[in-house]
């Protein structure tokens, strides 16, 4: 179960939408069966593949936003203005219809609760999705490793899963908030782009050793992985994971 | 910085349409500067294809193109691959 063993290839299977969340004004949270989920890591991701009637196919990858869950999984998708598939994954798709996917993938992107604390979570827009699943895992199985979760989203509106995490927080779950275009009146909470001063802030500092964890456009992942080098994190304690178009 | 970089992470689903290990894990030691990085570390850089560089010299380790009907993987830059097996 360590990813380690042979898993033999993969290969695409259907999963039918069971549920639609609305998440922001912008992200959806699609949930669906797949009946023959081998089951998943937190922190891992799956390949949705579209084809066309014409045959034209296209594919994009997504973390798997949901803690371990039968044969359940949830995908975060951010709605992209004139994407190929974002647009028809959040508009188009209704109950009971079936997409191909790939999946689980990834076994370097990944916490298991043996793993224990301290945590440092770092997620910029959906880039907090991988790190969601950590959480909800952490609080299924009623961890309490020390764990700060960093979010940094454009507005109050745009921040994903906002009742929930409010919900987890304690047990050794901290949540702090940093909004970089607009912000609520009365707002006190940090208002700008993740750099080294906010991270120091937020903690656990180098000398607590933590596993670290960045999710995120790329040049945000680059951004705080710099920022947590300077600060004196070990390089090899840093797992970062960039997203953008990988369709072929 | 190129924005549109991404990581190994990205082209892992593609990777096990042919390989039965998890290639995220496994360790490419490159042939450039010998620095040894998880497949899903290595900067990945897509054009036609893909391909991974070596997060620390940028020494190109593997490319792949993908047809209809097969895929080109190209291994210019590892020394070698350290592949986990189970112990059995």
């Amino acid at each position: 179960m360590a990813g380690t063993a042979l898993l033999g290839r993969l290969t695409w299977q259907l999963a039918e939408l069971v549920d639609v969340i609305a998440e922001t004004p912008r992200a959806t949270t699609l949930v669906f069966a797949v009946p023959d989920w081998p089951g998943h890591r937190a922190g891992q991701h799956v390949d949705v593949r579209l084809t066309a009637e014409d045959g034209y196919q296209t594919q994009r990858s997504y973390s798997i936003s949901s803690a371990p869950d039968g044969t359940r999984i949830a995908l975060t998708v951010v709605h992209v203005q004139d994407g190929e598939v974002s647009p028809y994954l959040t508009g188009e798709l209704r109950s009971g219809d079936q997409i191909e996917l790939r999946g689980p993938v990834g076994g370097y992107f990944v916490w298991e609760p043996e793993h224990g604390g301290p945590l440092l979570l770092v997620g910029g827009g959906s880039g907090l999705a991988p790190l969601m699943a950590m959480i909800r895992l952490r609080a299924a199985v009623g961890s309490d490793a020390e764990t700060r979760l960093l979010v940094s989203s454009r507005s109050w509106e745009d921040i994903l899963y906002r009742t929930e995490l409010e919900r987890l927080a304690g047990h050794g779950l901290t949540v702090v908030h940093t909004l970089t275009a607009s912000r609520p009146s009365g707002w006190t909470g940090y208002a700008r782009r993740v750099d080294a001063d906010m991270l120091a802030e937020v903690g656990p500092g180098p000398a607590a050793r933590p596993q670290v964890f960045v999710c995120g456009p790329t040049p945000f992942v680059e951004a705080v992985a710099e920022a947590l080098v300077t600060l004196g994190h070990e390089p090899r304690r840093i797992k970062t994971e960039r997203f953008g178009p990988t369709g072929d | 910085m190129d924005e549109t970089m991404l990581d190994g992470n990205a082209v892992a689903g593609m990777l096990r349409d042919v390989f039965a290990v998890e290639t995220t894990t496994t360790v490419a030691t490159c042939g450039g500067c010998g620095e040894p990085t998880p497949m899903g570390e290595t900067h990945v850089y897509r054009g036609a294809g893909f391909v991974l560089r070596c997060p620390r010299c940028e020494n190109a380790l593997v490319t792949l193109v993908r047809g209809d009907t097969r895929m080109w993987i190209g291994f210019p830059g590892i020394r070698t691959l350290q592949v986990a097996i189970d112990a059995s």
